[in-house]
């Protein structure tokens, strides 16, 4: 017994010791990539504006003026911008708007963030999955992915919010339903290339599991997929979410910038020429979704450095250019060559 | 749990006559399925490995040499047991490695072990050299932390790296740096049969010498037995005692290195040692060079699977398939030549 406990004590301490190791070097590696994100113009403009969209929700209470729920200020309504409402009022409920748009932040980027994350592991999972255990594992997941691929979200969300609710959880869940699809075929492929690598076929041969090889080599090999993609999806799920808000299919009961937009629409800013009212719910899905957008793109040049300096689509754009050029030039005959020869070398002259 | 430190590898045992082999492959035959099949076509395979069979003998180096193509790797990986064959088995220590259950097929295959061809593509760039050589022991249990790291200086030092290395990652080593590593890693786990899958062809020719060196140093130290493939028939004469030259998935000669060298039977092997660069200027020997290309595993030949390009080739051989006979004690041919009239 005596015996069980020291061995037991031991074990406690070695495990404490382990994983205190591995918290120190996953924060360090963190700080790393957080710096290497910060050298480069694109992320430290996406990192500063993400920072600055967290303070405002995380202390939203503190920094708003007023409270947004308030919608008892029959004085106050449809106020011009001034110092005491810096964004007015609303016309229908005299709330502060300045108020509301901070505590928008805190629906979207919640939401978005926290999807992005969803979307990222079930999508690494099914993608893992699919790709290295193959067999009839890859073909139902990739035929479920296929039909989820084709199914038109919009309508389907609407079914299924009236069905079941409007609410916050509901609106993370219908997004992850359909956010991961994308990601798993990404993947999917990578895990492909990377189960027949040497090192993989190495670890197989020490009589490694599945388990093993799918945890410590091949989710590392994808994690980069995985972090661009939260960046990225999370910006995508900011817009969709401020459009089923304006729809009416958010949750009612919290103020989003979605919500926002709808409000402007019923409560006739338009009517009374409100521009700041219509501005603000705008201004803060831009900064967001750019915040993030920032923040995917120096992902991706951190992990593809080959990549930076010209953007691809501009790269695809000269090329074609040229080949179209190439291709009319070869058509010409022999004669018309030397013209369009001799034009050119007199433009350059004159 | 065995003391790693104190315990170190056998040696084993080798006397010249009697001795049972470590590994032997039985009529093995690997075939693939590609393309075709659905609804209407006929099905078609790649017949990759056709009905080898070979004894590799404990102590030994057993060469295979080939064309680029014609199914070494497949029957290497075949024999780690990393594909299942159509057909025949293989029998490691006398046990068949295809007919036991789960726990014993993965205990037996950590006593064999492989060494890439690619040493780049090989150690895994996100690991440190320590995760790397220890990832075995870590997957086999039972170590602590500090017994694998002693394990793995230990294993550093015998490979001929320093313990400064320990924390390093594979982008800080040049090729032959990182294929001492991957000799390491699969040392590691004291394994009695080691594959080397060309391990030297894609290295710089000045380290070639190194590697073969530090493998030769490894099987007398710890008493492994290598199978060898190879391209460099130079390097296969140093270093092994016997050798299989296959063709198209099929063995056509096999024996001991020497006599094979000395005396080469098949028109294939004739061919290819006269492909073989000499030293001596003045020593002019008759060149072979075969015409044409390999002919594609999908659709082989029905007779022999060299009578395209043999320069010997009979009417027979298109048609039937030469058997292999013993024209010296363990010296095989597959060869109408060798094996009766001629027609």
């Amino acid at each position: 017994m005596e015996n069980f406990w020291k061995k037991a004590g031991k074990g406690i301490k070695a495990f404490g010791i382990a994983s205190w190791k591995k918290i120190k070097k996953a924060i360090l590696g963190f700080g790393d990539f957080i710096k290497k994100l910060w050298m480069r113009p694109k992320g430290r403009v996406g990192l500063i504006l993400l920072a600055l969209l967290f303070i405002c929700a995380v202390f939203a209470p503190v920094i708003a003026p007023f409270d947004p729920y308030d919608v008892t200020q029959r004085a106050a309504k449809g106020l011009s911008p001034s110092w005491e409402h810096p964004l007015g009022t609303t016309i229908t409920t005299g709330q502060d708007i300045f108020s509301m748009l901070i505590y928008g932040s805190r629906v979207s980027l919640s939401i978005g963030l926290i999807t992005g994350i969803l979307t990222a592991f079930i999508g690494a999972f099914m993608g893992i999955l699919a790709g290295y255990i193959g067999s009839w594992v890859d073909t139902v997941i990739m035929r479920v992915v296929d039909v989820m691929l084709v199914i038109p979200t919009l309508p389907l969300t609407i079914v299924l919010t009236n069905l079941f609710g409007k609410s916050y959880g509901m609106i993370i869940f219908i997004f992850t339903l359909f956010g991961w699809t994308g990601l798993s075929r990404v993947v999917r492929s990578q895990t492909l290339v990377l189960k027949n690598s040497n090192y993989v076929k190495a670890a197989e041969l020490a009589g490694a599991s599945r388990m093993h090889i799918m945890m410590r080599h091949i989710l590392p090999g994808v994690s980069h997929l995985l972090i661009m993609s939260t960046a990225l999806t999370s910006a995508g799920i900011m817009v969709a979410e401020a459009g089923l808000s304006f729809l009416g299919l958010g949750d009612p009961t919290a103020i989003s910038w979605g919500k926002m937009l709808a409000e402007v629409q019923s409560g006739g800013a338009m009517l009374f020429g409100h521009w700041w009212w219509i501005i603000a719910p705008g201004i803060g899905i831009f900064l967001a979704v750019f915040a993030f957008m920032r923040i995917g793109v120096a992902m991706e040049e951190v992990f593809n450095p080959r990549m930076k300096q010209t953007s691809s689509v501009y790269k695809i754009f000269k090329n074609l250019n040229g080949a179209y050029i190439e291709e009319v030039f070869d058509s010409m005959d022999e004669k018309e060559k030397l013209g369009y020869i001799e034009e050119k070398e007199r433009v350059r002259h004159e | 749990m065995a003391d790693i430190q104190n315990n170190p590898p056998l040696a084993q045992e080798v006397d010249e006559k009697g001795n049972l082999p470590l590994v032997s492959v039985r009529n093995l035959s690997v075939h693939f399925p590609v393309g075709g099949g659905f609804l209407f076509g006929k099905k078609k395979t790649v017949k990759a490995v056709s009905d080898i069979s070979l004894d590799i003998y404990p102590g030994e180096t057993y060469g295979l040499v080939g064309e680029s193509g014609c199914g070494k790797s497949t029957l290497a990986n075949t024999m780690l047991g990393m594909i299942t064959p159509t057909e025949g088995t293989v029998y490691f220590k006398g046990k068949d490695l295809f007919g036991v259950d789960k726990k014993t097929f993965t205990e037996m295959r950590r006593g064999m072990q492989m060494i890439f061809q690619d040493p780049y593509s090989s150690l895994n760039p996100r690991f440190d050299v320590l995760q790397i050589i220890g990832e075995p022991l870590k997957i086999r249990g039972g170590y602590t932390d500090e017994e694998i790291e002693a394990r793995v200086l230990e294993l550093l030092r015998l490979v001929g790296l320093s313990d400064k290395d320990l924390h390093r990652h594979p982008s800080d080593f040049s090729g032959g740096q990182r294929q001492r590593i991957g000799i390491a890693r699969a040392i590691i786990l004291n394994p009695d049969f080691l594959v080397c899958d060309e391990p030297v062809s894609a290295l710089d020719v000045s380290v070639h010498a190194q590697i073969l060196n530090l493998l030769m140093k490894l099987q007398k130290e710890i008493g492994m037995t290598y199978l060898f493939i190879s391209h460099n028939l130079a390097v296969v004469k140093t270093i092994c005692t016997h050798m299989t030259v296959m063709y198209l998935g099929k063995m056509m000669e096999s024996g001991k290195t020497e006599s094979i060298y000395k005396n080469p039977m098949h028109p294939y092997t004739q061919a290819l040692l006269s492909a073989v660069l000499d030293i001596d200027v003045d020593n002019k020997k008759e060149r072979t060079i075969l015409k044409g290309d390999i002919p594609s595993p999908i659709d082989p030949p029905i007779g022999c699977r060299f009578c395209q390009r043999c320069p010997k080739a009979m009417e027979k051989c298109k048609y039937i398939q030469p058997e292999t006979v013993e024209v010296e004690p363990g010296h095989f041919v597959a060869c109408h030549l060798c094996s009766g009239e001629r027609v």
